[in-house]
């Protein structure tokens, strides 16, 4: 799935990385345990959290994933999306909450087992 | 290859900014072109480690050795020391603020994240003295 599909389904407002909605993303992640992120041993594409501080961008930078889904529209700080678009980073903002996301994009055919 | 030997020092005051450290090492390993897998195990292993230094030990300083077979991570903190290695080993076993868990860490789960990326971790502490852990990541051998 694109990213610009992605973002269709979750009603998504972009903050940052607009030059790479076209990107593929097959595996996502879904958690406010940055921890857990960290521990995953597959490939992540797309995290999805409702935390928004500066950690999240560190472990997606971390674990190289390349776009992260803020949900319930919660607004990270501009030092938070700067962070992220140094990093070459795709950010979306979601009015989902965690729940109805993953449910949309679990039977979009997203996910991690 | 030379050896690289990279030192940083770890603030332990401030918890928005740590893993400074840990995207500077990456920088590093990357301009170096070594394989993205041991890249990757190498930044989980220090991240996870740095968090624990500014969650646990008020910071520190970390050294970082690369040469031709392997990374070796060395973090050193003159914290309060871990009294019981076993639990400290635990999933699920903590004992960090609840900034720490704010802010999506402190679920117990970094120190057996650090052994599983690492082929080699040691620990050594002294309570009132300090924690030193070392990790190294071979590059010819699977994570443990």
């Amino acid at each position: 799935m694109e990213i610009s599909a992605l973002r269709d389904l979750l009603e998504g407002e972009v903050l940052c990385g607009e030059d790479r909605l076209d990107d593929e993303i097959e595996t996502l992640f879904a958690s406010d345990m940055m921890s857990d992120v960290l521990a995953c041993p597959d490939e992540i594409h797309c995290l999805l959290t409702g935390l928004i501080n500066q950690q999240v961008i560190r472990t997606a930078d971390m674990m190289d994933i390349g776009l992260v889904v803020f949900v319930r529209s919660k607004r990270p700080s501009e030092e938070v999306v700067e962070m992220a678009r140094q990093r070459d980073m795709v950010i979306i903002l979601t009015p989902c909450r965690m729940f109805t996301a993953c449910g949309r994009l679990y039977e979009a055919g997203l996910g991690l087992r | 290859m030379d050896t690289v030997k990279l030192v940083y020092e770890i603030d332990g005051d401030n918890f928005s900014a740590a893993g400074e450290a840990s995207t500077a090492v990456k920088r590093v390993l990357k301009k170096l072109k070594l394989p993205s897998a041991i890249v990757r195990r190498a930044v989980i292993c220090m991240y996870e480690g740095e968090i624990n230094m500014v969650i646990h030990a008020d910071g520190g300083r970390a050294y970082v050795d690369v040469d031709e077979e392997k990374i070796v991570i060395r973090l050193e903190d003159r914290g309060p020391g871990i009294p019981d290695i076993d639990k400290a080993m635990q999933e699920g076993w903590s004992t960090a603020s609840a900034e720490a868990r704010n802010s999506g860490f402190g679920a117990g789960m970094g120190l057996p994240n650090m052994k599983r990326n690492s082929n080699d971790m040691k620990i050594e502490t002294e309570l009132g003295v300090g924690t030193t852990v070392t990790m190294t990541i071979l590059f010819g051998g699977e994570a443990s």
